[in-house]
């Protein structure tokens, strides 16, 4: 049995923690802002929202990268993750709203005169913990048992993933299935009891992304390194193969699936406190492709090259759609068809095979 | 009910545990009939009748076309089995069938005298002791020698047991002694994928080893191997003989001549004919299915 990391990379996984918890903080808070150190409160909010899209990268590497599922439907299970944060954050704003109401102001709005019972334990922080997970986890569950047991595969499952996350759109941007309609919910106050809109606030989501983050990878790496980790590969590799040595590949399947839709529930849970909105828009088929495109950018099969990936692109996206917004796409679909070509293993194969030629 | 009714009781209980305790634990119960012989444990094949695998008058049709047409067929435990026959004859369908691939359209398959393996799956079929090689190999090429061999490893393969999964000594020195079987020693740490050919069909055969199966399903085990691989492949074969048993298609009939005992021919789906490679060489029907006459 191999160790979890090897030296390097718990040196690298340290600095890592370090920079978050400790180095952030300070630069942010303590260094002032005419400093040349000074971490700026727009770096920290983009950082901290491209932090929550590497866990989801990580999640669609588990189930892309090592086990051969492409799900074009993530954004779905991240969505639900901020839906339910966003319903605790909603109920936080008390009767600080536009309409000094009980209810959200969307109700009033719909002229609604109590809670629907779908809002019921949104009032309780405890509850909205475990709801983050259960609401992805059990939808997941469920889709996947279905789509599993018919033993349904390749695109066809990803079609699918893709139909499903449309539809929940559509479902979600009804005004009369509760959830805001296309307004979706946002113009939080307070979480906690705690206003949100503040520096510190914004620091202490953003550790704790960070730190959601880590422990994302640290989980990941144990999984992938178990003997567990190497029959989800070779279901990749060869399914009837494993069949034959007396696996059952449904179990396995829907396991790995459920733990991938869960990660990303809860990186959407920590995203919607970070940029204080969350819409329909967030289940389009694009944001589930694009999180696809993360993985395959930075390599998949590698946990490292997810992340990386999403840093590269939501970097170039975040400097692009300032300075020249209209060839965003454009580059985001060249982008996707140079690594698909050029490199299968993404930038953190290019990396290697650079290093192995240096040698 | 009087003191005197229940120890009267008491010594007939105490008598019947007595001759329960005596009985031999054997195939049987210790009764020489196996007229109602209780099962000990339901997933134990039953190997009384004297026969590891039954199928009896097995058909099955795609579009029409008859792959596999009222097959009977039986094995004995310990047997090496040789199939032949021409392509299209139905010997890939009828493992698929024996395995759960296929599910034929009538007729019964019986793994031991008890086990129907019509009701079980893939998974279950291979965990009940039926290993299957691929005509072509097929091995998981990302994973190096040893972590192939050790996925194949006979063990409790539910998820929560394979993420907490650590090889004990006894299961090292097993897989130990298969690498030095299929002559892999020195590529432990190789990746599957840079095998031989040769190899690999090596390497899917201790796969199947590591399952410790009853019955070993071999479809063309030597495609592919040079000479030299190929007589070591039969000597293989032979030294696995008695301790499992093994069906083998193949179409070389030198590899054949050195482990067959008994050859069946399979044509259009069906037995053609059945006896010693010699004997069926000499049968009409057989020369002409193979000529074509």
């Amino acid at each position: 049995m191999s160790a979890l990391l090897s030296k390097k990379a718990w040196t690298a996984f340290l600095a890592a923690l370090i920079a978050v918890t400790a180095l952030a903080p300070v630069l942010n808070l303590l260094v002032p802002t005419d400093s040349l150190f000074h971490l700026s409160d727009y770096a920290v909010s983009l950082i901290g929202k491209i932090m929550c899209y590497a866990i989801c990268a990580l999640a669609m590497d588990l189930i892309w990268g090592y086990t051969g599922i492409l799900s074009l439907g993530h954004g779905l299970f991240f969505a639900l993750g901020g839906y339910v944060m966003g319903m605790y954050l909603m109920r936080q704003i008390g009767r600080d709203g536009n309409y000094k109401s009980d209810l959200p102001d969307f109700m009033v709005f719909l002229d609604w005169k109590e809670l629907p019972w779908h809002w019921l334990l949104s009032d309780s922080f405890l509850a909205t913990l475990i709801l983050i997970v259960l609401v992805p986890g059990l939808i997941a569950l469920v889709f996947g048992w279905f789509a599993f047991r018919s033993r349904i595969k390749g695109v066809y499952f990803s079609i699918i993933t893709q139909a499903l996350t449309f539809a929940a759109m559509l479902l979600f941007f009804r005004n009369e299935t509760g959830f805001g309609g296309n307004n979706g919910f946002t113009d939080f106050k307070r979480l906690l009891g705690q206003p949100i809109a503040t520096a510190e606030m914004r620091m202490i989501l953003f550790v704790l992304t960070g730190l959601t983050l880590l422990a994302c990878f640290l989980f990941a790496r144990w999984l992938v390194a178990s003997k567990y980790g190497r029959i989800l590969q070779a279901i990749r590799d060869a399914e009837s193969r494993v069949m034959f040595c007396g696996y059952s590949p449904l179990p396995y399947k829907l396991s790995i699936w459920v733990i991938s839709a869960v990660m990303c529930g809860i990186a959407g849970a920590l995203y919607v406190p970070q940029v204080g909105i969350i819409n329909p828009g967030e289940m389009s088929p694009a944001n589930s492709i694009e999180i696809a495109v993360w993985a395959a950018v930075g390599g998949r099969g590698t946990l490292v090259g997810p992340i990386v990936g999403a840093f590269l692109v939501n970097g170039a996206k975040s400097w692009l759609t300032v300075t020249a917004p209209e060839i965003w796409l454009y580059f985001l679909g060249a982008l996707f068809i140079a690594v698909t070509l050029f490199l299968p293993q993404g930038v953190i194969g290019l990396v290697q095979t650079l290093r192995r030629r240096l040698k | 009910m009087t003191p005197e009714l229940m120890r009267q009781g008491d010594a007939r209980a105490a008598r019947h545990a007595q001759r329960q305790a005596a009985r031999v634990a054997g195939d049987s119960g210790g009764r020489s009939a196996s007229y109602g012989r209780r099962l000990t444990d339901r997933k134990a094949v039953d190997l009384t009748h004297g026969r590891i695998l039954y199928l009896e008058d097995v058909s099955v049709s795609f579009d029409g076309f008859k792959a596999i047409n009222g097959l009977s067929l039986d094995i004995a435990p310990g047997e090496l089995r040789c199939i032949i026959g021409p392509n299209g004859a139905g010997k890939t369908t009828m493992m698929d069938i024996i395995t759960g691939k296929t599910r034929p359209d009538s007729g019964r398959v019986f793994f031991g005298s008890t086990i129907d393996l019509l009701r079980h799956n893939e998974p279950e079929i291979a965990q009940l002791g039926i290993g299957r090689k691929f005509q072509k190999p097929t091995v998981f090429e990302n994973l190096t020698v040893f972590e192939n061999l050790e996925l194949a490893l006979k063990t409790d393969k539910r998820v929560g047991a394979s993420m907490r999964f650590r090889l004990d000594s006894a299961q090292s020195d097993r897989l130990a002694e298969v690498l030095h079987t299929i002559h892999l020693d020195q590529a432990a740490s190789t990746v599957a994928g840079t095998l031989s050919h040769g190899q690999k069909q090596w390497l899917e055969i201790g796969m199947l080893l590591m399952q410790e199966p009853l019955l070993l399903l071999l479809d063309e085990p030597v495609a592919g191997m040079t000479d030299h691989e190929t007589e070591r492949t039969a000597e293989l074969f032979l030294s696995l003989k008695g301790k499992h048993s093994l069906m083998v298609v193949e179409h070389d009939m030198s590899f054949i001549r050195t482990i067959s005992e008994i050859v069946t021919v399979l044509c259009e789906g069906s037995v053609l004919a059945q006896g010693t490679l010699d004997q069926v060489q000499a049968d009409e029907r057989v020369v002409e299915v193979y000529l074509g006459r």
